[in-house]
């Protein structure tokens, strides 16, 4: 039924993760849930990929095995050379550190602590200096377009700029993957756009980017579509016509205060 | 992660919840300044009884006659009858580490001069008392060896019975009348004050011994026998040739028991010491107990702390913190908590050691081994009890950590 979906997609630069026959079975109490039943796929560095599906598909026990939060039950997940499944825990823990960047629906930023604070937080668990640290995390804020709010604390920014913060932090440890688990769940459309531009720019600049969302609305800014359900792989396709952030912007209105509240 | 920058986020972690965090460090606050509290006063009383001690003379022994002191309901029955004025002049003939020698008698009774009157011990001694005991004559003059000769009727007061019998005036060359016998005062003794077991000194009258003996309590033998070691290290030796010479004298067997007790200050110092000690021992103990309770106060809200950042627990596991950054973190956390308590109570302990001991006129010693004592009894604290907390945390799930509301 699958027979290696894996398509030619633009920007392959070799082969970053390999899964094999990946199956998740979780014990609630005395019934067994098979989350993942069988999945094989590959993904290329420099791709941007796509995982659709219903709630309940699977794909977020999939997300989470690819973050390294989680281990398979069977099978096998090899992340640039790395079999990751005969990892300890510490070691999924520099895995995440040094190769995973993860965003999160809910931003994730630690409350009362600064954008600049919440960045340079993955440089902490690794042997960077304090002076460099606070270096890289500057840049990534500029990277994200929040150079002139780096000292600014959570709660003062808007939701689009909170992503933008949690997508900065993903970066700042020069990840080989940036995971992003329903993204703009929580953001209007406009500024879903808005960080979905940020994701197309990454990508362009050659980050691996594997986003997972529900919407086809977002899903259509990636460049390949891999649809769960029932934990297993149902559809992956190329999107050979992905759309541009930076012209689909232009087409939604700003809305502003003043017309609210007309 | 670099320890000062988890001592830094720690304490900014803890300044998040100034109440809790401050709430929490009293329970150890409280604890280690009762323990520091505590230790000062008991040291200080130990210190006290020392000094008097001390101030009694610590190279003074005292012969008692027989058994009489061990059985102490027996004292002033009639059985004291071995130690005699020859055997007094025999020990300061006869034994080289010995200093001073005073004998000693006793009589109680009733003191009158003029129209008041006070009831007192009165003490019968020998001219050297005064070195013995290291006491002075505050005015008049001491009695001479030709008083003792002659068995003269002088006496010296204590400052307390000076006090009493003459309000107003000099008592130098009074009359006082002691059961019935007249004395002339010589001179008046300086203050002394209590002794080690709350007596007060200076309610006594000398006067010669020979004269007590004769005069008052018609009695033939001496109390006591009064004597000073050439210095503190001759102490032993001058026991072991008044022991000697006594057994000689009183014809004692070999395998017979004395007749006589040598008893000298060092005994009497050790063993107030020891009860001091317990004293001390004991404070110490029931305030330690509610450092304890502050240590589980730790523990309480560190549980807490970390049901409530269970989030941030994942947040950071996903980036990249293994479970020992984690665990450090939390330990790190309380040990701050336990630390600053333990300053504090430490700072607070002193404090209040000085006010108990300007108000209620106690001696207090804070000693640097009572403060290193409760500094490291907070840190064991902090460790001890914050050690679970953290182990908790740095041992969740990250994804379900991640998903805790």
């Amino acid at each position: 039924m699958i027979q290696n979906p894996t398509p030619s997609s633009p920007g392959t630069g070799g082969t970053l993760i390999q899964i094999e026959h990946l199956t998740k079975v979780y014990q609630l109490g005395e019934v067994d849930v098979h989350a993942l039943r069988g999945v094989s796929v590959n993904v290329s560095k420099g791709e941007f990929v796509a995982i659709m599906g219903a709630s309940g598909s699977g794909k977020s026990t999939f997300m989470n095995i690819l973050g390294c939060l989680d281990k398979p039950t069977k099978g096998s997940y090899i992340l640039e050379g790395i079999d990751v499944g005969k990892l300890s825990r510490d070691e999924l823990a520099m895995i995440r550190n040094k190769k995973i960047g993860f965003v999160f629906q809910g931003f994730n930023l630690l409350s009362r602590t600064s954008a600049l604070e919440n960045v340079e937080l993955p440089l902490f668990y690794g042997p960077t200096s304090n002076k460099v640290r606070k270096v890289k995390a500057t840049e990534a804020l500029e990277r994200v377009g929040l150079g002139d709010r780096i000292h600014h604390y959570p709660n003062q920014l808007s939701g689009g700029q909170q992503q933008r913060v949690a997508i900065a932090r993903s970066l700042v440890n020069d990840p080989s993957i940036i995971l992003a688990d329903e993204p703009t769940g929580n953001l209007d459309s406009r500024t879903s756009v808005e960080v979905m531009g940020i994701f197309q720019e990454l990508n362009n600049n050659g980050i691996t980017i594997i986003l997972v969302t529900h919407e086809p609305d977002i899903a259509q800014f990636a460049k390949r579509h891999i649809v769960f359900r029932d934990g297993k792989i149902r559809a992956d396709k190329v999107n050979s016509n992905p759309k541009i952030a930076s012209e689909v912007i232009k087409d939604i209105p700003v809305i502003d205060e003043e017309e609210e509240a007309a | 992660m670099k320890i000062l920058n988890i001592i830094l986020s720690a304490f900014r972690a803890l300044q998040r919840n100034k109440m809790r965090s401050f709430l929490t460090m009293l329970g150890i606050i409280i604890g280690v300044a009762a323990v520091i509290a505590m230790l000062a006063i008991g040291q200080g009383a130990e210190y006290s009884v020392k000094q008097q001690i001390a101030a009694l003379g610590t190279n003074v022994l005292m012969v008692y006659p027989g058994a009489q002191q061990q059985a102490g309901v027996r004292s002033g029955a009639g059985s004291a009858t071995t130690l005699t004025e020859d055997d007094a002049l025999a020990i300061s003939r006869e034994c080289p580490a010995v200093q001073y020698i005073s004998p000693g008698a006793f009589a109680g009774g009733q003191v009158i001069a003029g129209n008041l009157n006070w009831s007192t011990s009165i003490q019968g001694v020998g001219s050297d008392y005064l070195e013995i005991r290291q006491w002075l004559i505050e005015y008049g003059d001491f009695f001479t060896d030709q008083d003792i000769k002659a068995a003269a009727k002088v006496c010296i007061l204590g400052k307390t019975v000076a006090d009493n019998l003459f309000p107003d005036a000099s008592p130098v060359d009074q009359t006082i009348r002691i059961r019935s016998v007249p004395f002339k005062v010589a001179g008046v003794l300086t203050k002394k004050g209590q002794n080690a077991m709350g007596q007060d000194q200076d309610d006594v009258i000398l006067a010669p011994y020979t004269t007590v003996l004769r005069r008052l309590s018609h009695w033939p033998n001496l109390r006591f026998i009064l004597v000073s070691a050439t210095s503190l290290k001759d102490i032993s030796a001058a026991q072991t040739q008044i022991s000697e010479l006594l057994r000689m004298r009183h014809k004692i067997q070999p395998y017979d028991a004395d007749d006589f007790t040598i008893r000298n200050q060092t005994d009497l110092a050790a063993t107030a010491t020891a009860t001091t000690q317990v004293l001390t021992i004991l404070l110490a103990s029931i305030a330690s107990v509610s450092l304890l309770v502050g240590g589980i106060g730790i523990m309480n809200i560190m549980l807490v702390s970390v049901t409530e950042r269970t989030r941030e627990i994942g947040i950071r596991m996903s980036i990249g913190a293994r479970s020992r950054d984690i665990l450090t973190q939390f330990l790190i956390e309380a040990l701050v908590l336990s630390l600053l308590g333990g300053i504090t109570g430490i700072i607070l302990g002193v404090v209040g050691s000085n006010v108990i001991s300007s108000i209620a006129k106690w001696p207090t010693i804070i000693t640097a081994f009572s403060i290193i004592l409760s500094f490291g009894f907070s840190i064991a604290i902090g460790i001890f009890f914050g050690f679970y907390p953290a182990r908790k945390a740095a041992m969740l799930n990250p994804i379900d950590a991640l998903r805790y509301e």
